[in-house]
Parts: C-alpha cells; structure tokens; sequence
C-alpha cells in the first residue's frame, strides 16, 4: 500500500521539513501527498523528487490547513493508505492526531528512526530517553522529525495532480488573521548555522548584538523560551523541547543556561559553541568549544576574529 | 459555562529522568512528580475565566494512579471547583485518555475543555487533539491566548512562522501553550480549603472505555552522549577551531 503524506505550506512555499517527511515515507512505500492552497504549491508538491502522486484539497474550507477540515479529508483518504505521515511542525501536530482519533489509532510523534513498517523510535521526557515502539494498530499515522531525515530534493519529479473534495460538515473553526515574522534570515529548521540568544541578551535593543555575528556567518537566529518570553524576540524563535527542534552544523549559544528543555532542540547539532560567563553553565556539558567570559566583550572580539579570517 | 480540564501528574520538570537499567523505561520510583507545567498553565486559564464570570465551573480531571489525587488537589487549590480522578494503573495512551475525557463530556456537558498542549513525559502532543476528533468539536491548540464571548472562543495559537487567530463554534478544545499566562502559586490558606473540595474516583470500566494500548513500548535506551568538549581561550581560539578543526565556517 501507499503512504499518504500530509505537506504543509507556509504563504504558499512547502516547508523544507515536509521534504524531510517524503524522505521519511519513502521507506515505507510509495508517496502520495497532500497539499491544500493555490494549484501553485500542488504543482511544487509535483516536482518534488520521490512524490508518486499529488491529492490537492482546494477550496475554502481546506485554506489555512484548519484541523477540522483536513482531519476528514485525511479520514477519507486513508483506507488506500498503510501509513500517514507529515512532518512534526505545528501544522502536522494540529492535524494529524484529529485524523488519527478519527481512525481509532494511537499516533507516533516525533519519530526520529524507522526500524520497520510498525516500528519506531521517539525521544520522550524531552529527549531524555529514546522509546522504540511497536504499533499494533492497522494503519500507522506518524509525525517525522525534520531534523533526523534529509529533504527530499525540491526538484526532479513530475507526479500528477489530483483534486479530493473535502466532506462537508458544520464550520467549527473560522480562520481571522495570521501574523507572520518577518525575517531576510534562513528559516530555522533548515538553517546551517544558527545564532542563539537567551536571558543573557537582557534586553530586545541587545538581542540585536546577535545580528552582525549572524550576518557574516549567514545564520538563522534563535532564541531560549526566557528570552521570548521576556518579549526580547517573537515565539517562533523558540528552540527546544516546545519550540524549534533543530540539528544545524553549527549552533552557537549566546547568554544561554543550558536547561534540559532547551538542549531538548539543539543537542543533536553537529557543532555547539556555547558562550556563558558562567563556567558552570550546564550548556558547557554539550559545548564543543566553550568560551567564558561576558558575552558583550566577546560578540566584537569573534566578529573582528571573523573579519580577520576573512 | 462548565470548564473541563484535565491534568497530568508527570515527573517534575526540574528533575532529570533517568532510564531504567533493564530499559523497560524510565524511573519514576521515588521521583519527585508535580502537575504537568502546560496543564497548570490550563488550570490557571480556567480559574481566570471564572474570575472574569465567564465560567461558572472549573472541574479538573486526571486519569492515572491514586498519587493523581495530590495532583488535582492542587488543581483546587489553584481554584478548580470540583475534581474527578479516572483511577487506573496501566498506562494510558492519549486515544485511551480522550476515549475517557470523551465519557466525560458526555457526563458533564462542559461547554469547553482546556487542556495542556503536551505532557512533558510523553511529550505527544496528541491528547486535546484526539479529543476534539472523537467529539467532532472546533479545536484551537497551541493558545498562547483565549478570549469567549457570544457563544464563540477567539483563540491566538503559536504555529512555525508566528501566529494565527482563529474562531472555534462551543463547545470547543483548546490546549495551552507556555505564553497563555503565568500560573498562580495556590496560597497556604487555599490549600486546605481544597482538601475540603469534592474529589470523586471512577474506573475507565465505568465510562464503558477500553484502554488497551495500541503501542508496546520494545525498549527505552539513553540517546547517545555528546562527547566532552573543551573550553577556548579566547574568539580568535574559538574561530580558528572551527574553521581548521570543526570546518563547519
Ligand atoms: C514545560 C517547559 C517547557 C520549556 N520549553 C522550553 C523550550 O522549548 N526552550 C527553552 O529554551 N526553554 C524551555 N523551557 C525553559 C527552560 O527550563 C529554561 O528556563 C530556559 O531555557 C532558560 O533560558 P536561558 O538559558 O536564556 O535563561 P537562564 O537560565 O536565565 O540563563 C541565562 C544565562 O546567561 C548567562 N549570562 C548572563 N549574562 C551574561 C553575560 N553578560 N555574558 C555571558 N553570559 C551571560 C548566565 O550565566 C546564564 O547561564 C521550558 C520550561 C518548561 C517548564
Ligand atoms: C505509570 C506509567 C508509566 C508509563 N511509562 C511509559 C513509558 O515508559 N514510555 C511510554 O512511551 N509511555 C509510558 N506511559 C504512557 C504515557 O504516559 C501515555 O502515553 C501518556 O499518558 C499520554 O501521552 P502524553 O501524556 O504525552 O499526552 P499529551 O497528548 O502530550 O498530553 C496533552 C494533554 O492531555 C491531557 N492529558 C494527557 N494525559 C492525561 C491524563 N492521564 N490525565 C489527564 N489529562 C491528561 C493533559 O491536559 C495534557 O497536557 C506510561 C504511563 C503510566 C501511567
């Protein structure tokens, strides 16, 4: 059978982790896709590589990926299907777990290994433990870490596209607005490297310290809960275990402790550079190079390094 | 309007979990446990609606081992009327949980259930979602806010690229993200007034569910650990490592 994957979209652009869910799925069989929006974004689902077929929800009430609507379309679709995939993003954990009640089957978040066809390794206690789990249900509905399967390339399929109605049914939710970051930055989930700033930043004006280090390593830019939540900089910086989850070659922690949630996100970078004037800092335990000292005084001396290096 | 909310008693966030040696999971013997954090932040959302006279009711509901009592006497002593504990030892899987949640509503008649966005054990994200599946009811997870009025719930939810507002129809489901609101400490006095508090147990049997679990758990192991790192000297140190050592610049 063929497996159903769920490709959310963010202003019309298929999110890079989606791709990393077509990879995913690619291993358990061929990929059909899901798309809602504009025909433009089916026909990018089209091109992706390893896209078999591509199932577009037009129409009002499949616009703006509302859980209700897609859940039954999900629903709908799913006796063609072993498993349903999508990658574990908001819109993935919105809806995916609606569609799953609706099958009567236990979802599997956050699988970051695929052992076999009912098998499936997750991190629990945010990423404490690794849980390797066995679904006795028929069909498997799962959610992919991003940061543990490559994308599947933009390009180098040319899948059909098909329409599916969406089920009628009472609007229950109705969409009002959106409000986007606006960033010229890598997103960051794909980002190579990515700049982090935490409570240590002390203020939004400081937080922008970051922005001369980030642009000449053309770095995304994050941030630990206490700094979002202290209004330094927008949710969607968060990284960690309920924010961003993310694995770049290049992580550096600026002013950040190093709680367990926060390195929930990041400690499967390839390289952590963590810069605390602390040195018992918990982050040092995950550093691989450290340097302690006030981060107001280092943030020039790496950038002129930088320069220097050229 | 009736408020359902349902708690989790989880290993306390502070605390670091350790697997168990024969990897069947993880310990919890002696641990200390503490109310799931996104349900406390559920909770104090509630009691603030009931402040404001939006609702007339706040029950909180658990399902889980006898010890979930302590947890939803703390639910009351935030300010939770009344509280249900769905007593069981095995355990359950978000399906099973809103397979019970679900007998609840249909005991209770709440006109919205407030739940945490995720568990910070099982970290599934899952539960408040199924739920609103089962009940065919509008669902607006992820609340970092909550406004009610004329029969509707205005709801902002925190999503990958910032945020987005949506209308949900009540009787809704919403779950709560970390920046809904802060929780309050319950105060001494308030805890000894919930001990007074209605708490009534009931079995999954009696609500006519089954909870057998759909995933075995094969094992549990530690994720591999990061090697030790060193400390530099200096950012002309550090920069030189990672262009000639680590080559990641
Ligand atoms: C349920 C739950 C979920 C959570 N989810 C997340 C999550 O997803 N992501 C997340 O990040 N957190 C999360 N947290 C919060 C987490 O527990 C920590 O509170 C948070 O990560 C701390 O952020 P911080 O390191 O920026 O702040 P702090 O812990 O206050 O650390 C600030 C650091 O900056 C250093 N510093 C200060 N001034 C300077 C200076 N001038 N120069 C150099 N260093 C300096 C200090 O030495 C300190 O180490 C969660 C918590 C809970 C309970
Ligand atoms: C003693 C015991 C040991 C376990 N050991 C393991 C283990 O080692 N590995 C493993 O994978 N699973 C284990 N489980 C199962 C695991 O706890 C369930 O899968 C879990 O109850 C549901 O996942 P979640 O809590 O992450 O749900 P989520 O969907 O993340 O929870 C979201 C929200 O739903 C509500 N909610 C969820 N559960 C309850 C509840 N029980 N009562 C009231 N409200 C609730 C809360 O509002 C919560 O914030 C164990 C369960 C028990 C009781």
């Amino acid at each position: 059978m063929a497996v159903l994957v769920f490709l959310d979209h963010e202003s019309g652009i298929i999110r890079q982790a989606s791709r990393s869910a077509v990879t995913a799925a690619r291993a358990l069989g061929e990929v059909h896709a899901l798309v809602t929006g504009d025909a433009s974004v089916a026909e990018a689902a089209a091109r992706i590589d390893g896209v078999a077929k591509v199932l577009r929800a037009a129409g009002a009430a499949a616009a703006h990926e509302l859980a209700e609507p897609l859940a039954a379309v999900i629903a709908d679709l799913a006796p063609a299907y072993s498993h349903i995939v999508a990658a574990s993003g908001a819109s993935g954990k919105n809806v995916l777990p609606r569609a799953a009640a609706l099958l009567d089957v236990q979802p599997i978040p956050d699988v970051v290994s695929i052992v076999d066809a009912d098998t499936f390794v997750r991190p629990i206690y945010a990423g404490s433990a690794l849980a390797t789990v066995k679904s006795s249900d028929a069909k498997k509905v799962l959610t992919v870490r991003a940061s543990s399967f490559d994308p599947a390339p933009a390009e180098g399929g040319a899948a059909p596209i098909e329409q599916v109605t969406v089920p009628e049914g009472p609007a229950l939710s109705e969409f009002v607005s959106i409000a986007l970051s606006q960033s010229e930055r890598p997103e960051l989930e794909s980002a190579r490297v990515i700049v982090s700033g935490g409570r240590g930043m002390q203020n939004e004006e400081n937080f922008k310290l970051l922005n001369p280090l980030a642009d000449r390593l053309g770095a995304a830019i994050g941030a630990s809960r206490a700094a979002v939540d202290a209004g330094f900089v927008p949710n969607d910086y968060q990284v960690g275990q309920t924010g961003k989850i993310v694995a770049p070659e290049l992580y550096i922690a600026v002013g950040i402790s190093g709680a367990i949630q926060h390195l929930a996100g990041m400690k499967d970078s390839k390289i952590i550079v963590a810069i605390n004037k602390d040195p018992e800092a918990p982050i040092f335990q995950v550093a691989d190079y450290g340097l302690v000292g006030d981060l107001f005084d280092i943030l020039p001396q790496v950038e002129a390094a930088l320069d220097k290096a050229g | 309007m009736k408020v359902l909310v349902p708690v989790k008693r989880v290993i306390d966030f502070n605390i670091k979990p350790r697997v168990k040696a024969d990897g069947t999971g993880v310990e919890t013997a002696g641990v200390k446990m503490s109310m799931n954090p996104f349900d406390e932040i559920a909770v104090e959302e509630a009691v603030r609606l009931k402040e404001k006279g939006i609702a007339t009711e706040v029950v909180a509901v658990s399902v889980g081992v006898q010890q979930a009592q302590d947890t939803l006497r703390t639910a009351m002593a935030m300010g939770a009327d009344r509280a249900i504990l769905v007593l069981t030892d095995v355990a359950v899987e978000p399906l099973g949980v809103a397979k019970i949640l679900k007998a609840l509503v249909a005991k209770e008649s709440p006109d919205l259930v407030l739940l945490g966005k995720q568990a910070i054990d099982d970290d599934m994200n899952a539960t408040g979602q199924m739920l609103a599946g089962l009940l065919g009811w509008a669902q607006g997870t992820f609340a970092s806010k909550i406004e009610i009025a004329d029969g509707k719930a205005t709801v902002t939810r925190e999503i990958d690229g910032g945020l987005e507002t949506l209308t949900l129809a009540l009787p809704a489901i919403v779950t709560a993200d970390l920046r809904l609101n802060e929780p309050r400490y319950a105060s001494l006095p308030n805890i000894m007034k919930a001990r007074k508090k209605p708490l009534e147990t009931i079995a999954p049997a009696d609500l006519g569910v089954d909870v057998t679990p759909r995933l075995t758990i094969v094992s549990v192991a530690e994720p591999p650990a990061r090697q030790q790192g060193i400390k530099v000297e200096s950012a002309a140190d550090l920069v030189a490592r990672l262009r000639n050592e680590a080559k990641v610049i």
